[in-house]
């Protein structure tokens, strides 16, 4: 696990401009490899918005945890939070976009001071499903955060944790020595709650590869993580997203400095699958940067390529100019259309 | 041409078989990924047969190709290790089976 971000420790790749330049080079630009946007005009195939469903909001790039392949750089050095003026433009952007999903996400989300605040005017803007991204730990970390589970359960949040594997070695080794034992006790105490076993009280997993692979089946994969969880831990949960690492952030670091960069470009090329455009999540999601620009996915607002257009920030945009809106397209965009694709939902097809 | 016989390269060019003896080949494919399938077996449990016979026919191709597999599937590393220990275990059990042979042979020519 890395001890601090590639911010703090002053590598290259915390810049987002480098990393375009890591994506636009090798066999990209010796034209081995097509780039994303060539492969699109190859199939005469243009990627743009339909109609916004889900909000996602990204509240600060603090966490309590420094996984190995977190594309966000996020850690406890982090300091970049959504601000109080922020976060009521995002309540104002509910209001206006009335999107069906808001997804809470981070660094930790619940680590910004105002994360009960905007999951209760969402409640009270009647959001049909609150996500919160939690990253498990968190909840166990100290007696503050142990009372948020049940501000979820009392607010109807939808819980989706990151569980790389069903193995404490797999989960540590990604995640951080420790990381298994206490995301377990913080699953069982969801569960206590009703999470994962009340119709009403959804928990969900992310599994993403621990390596320079891409994930199995996702029915296969899910109905592993159900029987070993269910049998180690007695505990349950509904439904398990595979999610495909992008070659971003710290997860490119890893690539490069493992020499896995190149064969895990071509693996992702190989696999690009046509199919998988029409369900990509930047179709259908607004993404808002800590600071509330806007961006077409989570990984682009790490790229830092803003949406098409003029309007860059969310109290800017009129609700009309979502859709029908231009997405901007990297060599990134690979990871969500290899295979069965990927998306905050896990697989596509 | 590669000054090596291994090339981790000619794995991607498998499929190229078919050029020189298309039925062959084509139905070779067809076999082995109807094999590959779920079945009596889970597909999971047919990687973890894969990837022991890999190493006891020491196909590095195979080798590189089911740890992946096995990767993507979830399987453990402790899963991987036990199906190669349960591949070296035949193997030297094949191996040591034959003493019987070398001790009915002694016994036969010496007092």
């Amino acid at each position: 696990m890395a001890k601090s971000s590639l911010q703090r420790s002053k590598h290259l790749l915390a810049d987002p401009k480098k990393q375009l330049q890591v994506l636009s080079s090798g066999s990209f630009s010796s034209g081995a490899l097509p780039t994303f946007s060539d492969r699109l005009k190859g199939l005469n195939a243009e990627l743009k918005t339909d109609k916004l469903e889900i909000l996602q909001v990204n509240l600060g790039y603090m966490c309590n945890q420094t996984c190995a392949h977190c594309h966000v750089d996020a850690g406890p050095d982090r300091k970049e939070i959504m601000s109080s003026d922020t976060i009521d433009k995002v309540i104002d952007g509910i209001k206006r976009f009335r999107p069906n999903t808001l997804d809470l996400t981070g660094g930790a989300p619940e680590m910004n001071p105002e994360f009960q605040r905007l999951v209760i005017a969402a409640v009270s803007l009647s959001v049909k499903d609150i996500i919160v991204r939690s990253n498990l730990t968190i909840l166990e970390s100290n007696n503050h955060y142990k009372s948020y589970p049940q501000f979820f359960k009392e607010n109807g949040v939808h819980v989706v944790s990151s569980l790389p594997h069903y193995s404490m070695r797999t989960t540590d080794r990604q995640r951080g020595e420790g990381v298994f034992s206490k995301s377990i006790t913080a699953l069982k105490r969801l569960n206590e709650l009703g999470y994962g076993r009340d119709e009403h009280l959804k928990l969900d997993l992310v599994y993403n590869p621990s390596g320079a692979f891409l994930p199995g089946s996702e029915k296969e994969l899910e109905a592993d993580f159900k029987r070993k969880l269910k049998a180690d831990f007695d505990i349950n949960f509904n439904q398990l997203f595979c999610i495909t690492n992008l070659p971003i952030s710290r997860f490119l670091e890893y690539l490069m400095a493992t020499e896995n960069y190149e064969e895990y470009m071509e693996t992702l090329v190989e696999a690009f699958n046509p199919s998988t455009l029409s369900g990509l999540m930047c179709r259908n999601t607004l993404s808002v940067g800590y600071d509330g620009r806007l961006y077409d996915c989570d990984f682009n607002q790490m790229l830092q390529i803003p949406i098409s257009g003029n309007k860059r920030y969310l109290a800017d945009l009129d609700s009309s100019a979502y859709s029908n809106r231009k997405i901007s397209v990297h060599q990134h965009c690979y990871g969500c259309t290899a295979g069965s694709g990927s998306s905050c939902q896990g697989s596509i097809s | 041409m590669s000054n090596s016989y291994y090339d981790p390269k000619d794995l991607k060019n498998f499929k190229k078989i078919t050029d020189w003896s298309e039925p062959l080949g084509t139905r070779f494919f067809e076999y082995y990924s109807k094999v590959f399938e779920e079945g009596a077996l889970s597909a999971r449990e047919k990687s973890l047969i894969a990837l022991a016979v890999s190493h006891v026919i020491k196909c590095p191709y195979c080798i590189d190709a089911y740890t992946k597999d096995g990767l993507q599937r979830g399987i453990t590393e402790e899963e991987m290790m036990e199906a190669v220990h349960a591949g070296a275990a035949i193997e030297s059990g094949a191996t040591l089976v034959h003493a019987v042979q070398m001790m009915n042979k002694h016994k036969k020519l010496s007092h």
